[in-house]
């Protein structure tokens, strides 16, 4: 019965696994064949040998039609043919390519000295989300869990904060320059401002959730003030508190973008336009996908570890 | 429990009231009204502002329950049971009256009075052993005393070997004598206990009422237990409070004349009999039969839609 139970329980675990290899295998699949399968998509043409055209010259990308066209009027007129092969445009490089890109990226010295290398790029980036994330957690966290235990506070900071969350974060950029330079400072009050004000209302709706029972249950057993709240609430809300701060710190890392181009462009941010500017899209994927493996990669080791801090919450398991 | 068994038998005791004390059942209650009055309840008032004006929940409601009495509290749903032990728990507020705990007013929630809820009130996020160490704590004792006296209470309760699981590995049963013991640990004055075995199965119901008895009897402890289970009431009380709904007021304070010890063999005994035909008259009267009679109606005039085969029947 209990092995039987278990086997199953393998088995669940590898479909699960396959699954997931598979949700990330089915859009590369479909991002290689546009890109390897010459006959689906490719909308231009990759010159080769340019022939008797002008202004064709070998390694230029032309529109497929207007290729179709100088090689129809070379063909009439006798003279030599353009050669070419079917291509994509420079905006969607193939997928080695960016394989590639994600190696030599790391080890590509900038195009000028003094320029951050990527590594420091995502660092710099790293440092802002952690700044970030910290200082909104410091006030929201408690205030979440307050204006959520205590109604007559969760009544007076609601409807404001309800409010000014419909407020775009990057709307503030110009004033956070303004008040706090054009380095470092104004990225994190991005984040800060695309983070606090969710951050409460969530963490205030977590609290509220909690089972009245149990609160009930400590004052009769003689928990009172503010014991109820270190004692009872906070660790009776812990685990969804936890999975709250996971999926805002995915929220956070949205933000980046958007606060690192205020004042100074800078971190990652940085990285992708200048690279967007060197027409280098493989690189510009590359840091994209960068970005995607550690917000994804962070939060499964999140996970892992909330199974650990948390063994008494069996959906810990499930998330 | 047995009356469809011999249907002679009610004719044959017919006699028999639910008033009939043998007499060391009489002996016993006038020791129990001796004792000293743990809880008293003097006019007790509960009135709720809600979207249809004012509600009355409990009116006038007094008792008293005295030393190591075992009293339970039953009456049909809306009959402000649940209110009248949060009140005395402290959990909620009462608009008129008195409740005295050895002579002193109730005021909020307090480590002298413990209950046992109905859903499951353990700390998911502490073991079985941290649970019951709670109160202690909170009370200021050391830890290292707090957790003998946690030890102590799970032997109790017979929880010893699963001192180090989680709440959630426990099965219902085990998680309220978890929470009898947490509440016990406290040393409370009187234990309100809110319909504590309601959400378990039958049989698991039986064994804990049993144990609760021998908890009860082996302690110096007084316990309110409220409960919508007849059966119940009569095996564990010394008396029932019986109230009525809308407002809920005392009917009847019954003395069970079923003699102690307790045990299931009682249930087909004359007295727990009459006892429970009483509680039933008292709690579906006969003037409600035609308020009755009409829903029933209501429900068999319904018309039945068939969605199954025709041919297709189960009886």
């Amino acid at each position: 019965m209990k092995k039987s139970n278990r086997s199953r329980s393998v088995s669940a675990q590898q479909r699960r696994l396959i699954l997931g290899a598979a949700s990330f295998l089915l859009p590369v699949l479909l991002w290689c064949m546009v890109s390897y399968v010459p006959f689906i998509w490719h909308p231009k043409v990759l010159i080769q040998q340019p022939g008797a055209v002008d202004y064709f010259q070998s390694g230029m990308l032309v529109d497929r039609s207007d290729f179709d066209q100088q090689r129809l009027s070379m063909q009439q007129q006798g003279r030599a043919l353009p050669q070419g092969e079917p291509a994509n445009p420079i905006y969607l490089p193939a997928p080695h390519k960016v394989a590639l890109a994600l190696y030599t990226g790391f080890v590509t010295p900038p195009q000028q000295d003094g320029d951050p290398w990527l590594h420091q790029s995502l660092w710099h980036s790293i440092q802002i989300i952690f700044w970030g994330f910290l200082i909104s957690s410091l006030i929201g966290v408690p205030l979440g869990i307050l204006a959520g235990t205590y109604a007559s506070l969760g009544r007076l900071s609601e409807p404001f904060i309800e409010f000014f969350r419909y407020l775009p974060a990057p709307a503030f950029g110009a004033l956070a320059v303004a008040i706090l330079g054009i380095y470092d400072g104004p990225k994190i009050a991005i984040i800060v401002i695309g983070t606090l004000f969710q951050q409460v209302l969530i963490i205030a709706n977590t609290t509220r959730k909690l089972e009245t029972t149990i609160i009930e249950a400590a004052r009769t057993l003689g928990t009172r003030g503010l014991r109820l709240v270190t004692r009872v609430v906070l660790p009776g809300i812990l685990p969804d508190l936890y999975r709250d701060q996971r999926i805002l710190l995915g929220w956070a890392w949205t933000y980046l973008i958007v606060a690192e181009l205020i004042g100074t462009s800078s971190g990652i941010t940085w990285f992708i336009t200048q690279q967007a500017r060197y027409q280098h899209f493989e690189n510009v994927y590359a840091a994209i996908i960068i970005i995607g493996i550690i917000g994804y990669g962070s939060d499964l080791l999140f996970a892992l570890l909330g199974q650990r801090l948390f063994p008494w919450d069996r959906s810990q398991e499930r998330s | 429990m047995s009356q469809e068994k011999d249907p002679s038998m009610p004719e044959a005791q017919a006699e028999i009231s639910y008033l009939d004390q043998s007499a060391a059942v009489r002996e016993r209650f006038q020791q129990i009204r001796q004792r000293e009055v743990i809880l008293e309840v003097k006019n007790l008032g509960k009135r709720y502002a809600g979207s249809h004006g004012e509600t009355e929940a409990l009116r006038n409601v007094s008792f008293k329950v005295h030393r190591r009495e075992l009293v339970c509290v039953i009456g049909p749903s809306g009959c402000g049971k649940s209110t009248l032990i949060r009140i005395l728990a402290g959990l909620e507020a009462h608009s008129s009256g008195d409740v005295l705990l050895d002579g002193l007013p109730v005021n909020g929630p307090g480590r002298e009075r413990g209950m046992v809820f109905q859903g499951y009130s353990l700390f998911p996020w502490l073991t079985v052993k941290r649970n019951v160490m709670f109160g202690p704590e909170m009370s200021g004792h050391p830890r290292s005393t707090a957790e003998t006296m946690a030890d102590q209470w799970l032997d109790l309760v017979g929880l010893s070997a699963f001192a180090d699981h989680w709440p959630h590995q426990l099965s219902g049963g085990m998680r309220q004598r978890v929470a009898i013991a947490r509440a016990l640990v406290n040393e409370p004055r009187i234990l309100l206990m809110d319909e504590p075995f309601g959400a378990l199965d039958a049989q698991t119901r039986a064994k804990m009422q049993s144990h609760l008895l021998d908890i009860w009897k082996n302690l110096d402890i007084t316990v309110l237990f409220i409960t919508h289970d007849l059966d119940e009431a009569i095996y564990l009380a010394d008396r029932i409070l019986v109230l009525k709904a809308h407002p809920g007021e005392v009917q009847e304070l019954i003395e069970v004349a079923v003699p102690r010890p307790r045990a299931p063999a009682q249930f087909g005994s004359a007295q727990f009999r009459a006892t429970k035909a009483r509680l039933e008259a008292l709690i579906h009267p006969l003037h409600t039969a035609p308020l009755a009679a009409q829903e029933d109606d209501g429900m068999e005039n319904r018309p039945m839609i068939r969605l199954t085969n025709v041919a297709d029947n189960v009886e």
